[in-house]
């Protein structure tokens, strides 16, 4: 019988924190800049220059501990992580050894077979290294160019226990890493610009072996989905060979999207000697009790809680809380929507039905739109009192979303107020009738449903705006009489 | 006890190419040195914390605010090699 393996996956997650400035120096840490604009001699390792850290970049990776659950360290220190590679200029990265700023952390995330907690090691501080672009394949190039832009742009590491089994599971451990980023806006999290990165550890045991296999390491996924894919190829990779009865070779791997494999990154084979040792020209860190305080004051209740929340307290169906909490200015909206309309689910319905067309259609951001938490709000309350239908409503929610007038001033302007006038409707409720003598003999005849194509009739003629109840009452009357 | 090996690694991992002599000389010149290090392992330290700095001094931080980067053209002043704004380094992966 074949041998069952069990997967075991790790996760390295780089987040680029959203700092004005860089983590040891004063240059702008803005992103599409002409290269080596953003350079000075700190972040070009020139000899004589001294680090000094940027404390915002500390009160992000405090803040970050605290939302995955981890400790924080009463005395934190910098460590250099020396290697040659030219996308350093100094030679080494100034980053963190043995004493990060945050461990022993967890988060919770669900998939469809469930809910998981995955272990958070580790949460450090590091600055990221600079942009390369080879003449030509990495291989053959014979020469690479280098902007120094991105040297020094304060990052977060961070690191999961081996506790992901599935590429599913991986995914749901990333997405809830970025979301509850966001949450903290404390970084961009644009995994196209670069701003969040992972890298995976994967590797292979026979069920129930308590040891890990070999490892092999993935780097370049560059989307969440690129993640999934590579996660899967590799597992069937490795387990082809240990099926043969080969063995796995600890090697780092690259995942190539056009070609949708990972390939072996030959050059890189002599295992990690990074030499790290304390960076002298920082002091320690020391992080007390108040300037915790301090930043768990700035974590806003994060997406998971949210989610529990709409649905234990809202009542929202499971599916209605997963999308709205999926970004943070949807829940924000939601929210604040809420405050001036009580029923969540028409809410949530509006936002899951027409907002979402809209937003893909155009391909906005919820925050660039017209719909404010006030108009909506307002639009919901017009249906309530009957002054437009939910029909009319659809219009009225289009002209929020591309000009974000009040809902009563679209109303007004746009004449789109309900009929509730039964002499304005006497006439054309007539006038249907006449037209359509077969329709006036079904229903004579007990045929119930030529009604509603009646009432469709007027709506017609009143380009939705007749009040449809008071439409099919009179409709009712009239022909009976 | 320092062997060639060790001496032969870390020459490796500085990029340092050392002839037959020099490994010699250096894995008896570090030993020297390692030796009179190892004297510290005679003091008891139970208790007493790793120390990282021996400066009095932690959180010295800056402020976030963005300052003047250097011209782009003094940032390559220096350079042995540039192209289009950006430095130029030579082939990266061995063959």
């Amino acid at each position: 019988m074949a041998t069952k393996y069990e997967t075991v996956i790790g996760l390295e997650v780089h987040v680029q924190l959203a700092t004005e400035s860089k983590i040891f120096c004063g240059c702008s840490t803005e992103f599409g800049k002409e290269p080596n604009e953003n350079t000075c001699p700190v972040c070009l390792g020139l000899p004589g220059t001294l680090p000094v850290l940027n404390k915002k970049a500390v009160d992000y990776a405090i803040m970050a501990g605290l939302a995955l659950n981890c400790r924080i360290a009463e005395y934190s220190k910098f460590d250099r992580k020396n290697y040659f590679y030219p996308d350093l200029p100094k030679a080494y990265q100034i980053s963190q050894f043995d004493l990060p700023i945050a461990e022993h952390g967890n988060i919770e995330v669900e998939t469809d077979k469930g809910v998981f907690n995955i272990g958070v090691t580790r949460v450090h501080l590091e600055e990221d290294a600079g942009k390369l672009i080879h003449e030509g394949s990495i291989d053959k190039s014979e020469g690479s160019l280098i902007d120094y832009n991105r040297t020094g742009v304060p990052l977060i590491e961070i690191v999961s226990e081996p506790d992901i089994r599935t590429p599913a599971q991986a995914k749901a451990y990333l997405t809830q890493l970025k979301l509850i980023m966001e949450y903290l806006d404390i970084s961009d999290c644009n995994m196209e610009e670069g701003s969040l990165r992972c890298d995976a550890n994967i590797s292979l045991r026979p069920a129930g072996q308590k040891e890990f296999g070999t490892k092999a390491e993935l780097k370049n996924m560059n989307s969440f989905s690129a993640v999934e894919k590579g996660l899967e190829y590799e597992i069937k990779r490795q387990q082809q060979i240990l099926e043969e009865g080969g063995e796995i070779i600890q090697e780092t791997r690259t995942w190539d999207e056009s070609l949708n494999k990972t390939i072996s990154m030959r050059g890189k084979e002599e295992a990690h000697d990074y030499r790290y040792f304390p960076e002298p020209d920082l002091v320690p860190l020391e992080i007390d009790e108040g300037w915790k305080k301090e930043m768990s004051k700035k974590i806003p209740e994060l997406p998971r809680e949210k989610y529990k929340r709409f649905v234990s307290e809202l009542g929202l169906p499971e599916y209605d809380a997963g999308v709205l909490i999926g970004d943070r200015a949807m829940a924000e909206l939601f929210e604040e929507t809420l405050k001036s309309y009580s029923d969540a689910k028409t809410i949530s319905n509006w936002m899951m039905g027409e907002f979402l067309r809209l937003l893909n259609e155009n391909n906005d951001c919820v925050d660039e739109t017209g719909i404010s938490a006030k108009n909506f709000a307002e639009m919901l309350g017009l249906i309530d009192e009957g002054v437009i239908s939910g029909k009319i409503a659809k219009k009225v929610f289009e002209k929020m979303y591309s000009s974000g007038e009040s809902a009563e001033k679209i109303v007004e302007e746009e004449g789109l107020k309900q009929i509730s006038d039964e002499d304005e409707l006497e006439k054309i409720v007539d006038k249907i009738i006449a037209d359509n003598p077969s329709a006036v003999e079904d229903i004579k005849n007990g045929k119930d449903r030529a009604i509603g194509f009646l009432v469709g009739q007027v709506m017609k003629e009143t380009k939705g705006k007749a009040n449809p109840g008071l439409v099919n009452q009179m409709l009712r009357k009239k022909v009976a009489e | 006890m320092i062997k060639r090996k060790d001496v032969e690694h870390a020459a490796a991992l500085a990029k340092l190419k050392l002839n037959k002599e020099e490994k010699e000389k250096y894995t008896e010149q570090i030993g020297e040195i390692l030796n009179y290090v190892d004297k510290l392992n005679e003091l008891n330290t139970d208790g007493v914390v790793p120390t990282a700095y021996t400066v009095p001094m932690k959180n010295v931080l800056r402020e976030d605010k963005v300052e003047k980067s250097l011209p782009r053209e003094r940032s390559l002043a220096n350079a042995p090699d540039q192209k289009d704004g950006q430095f130029r380094a030579p082939k990266i992966m061995s063959d």
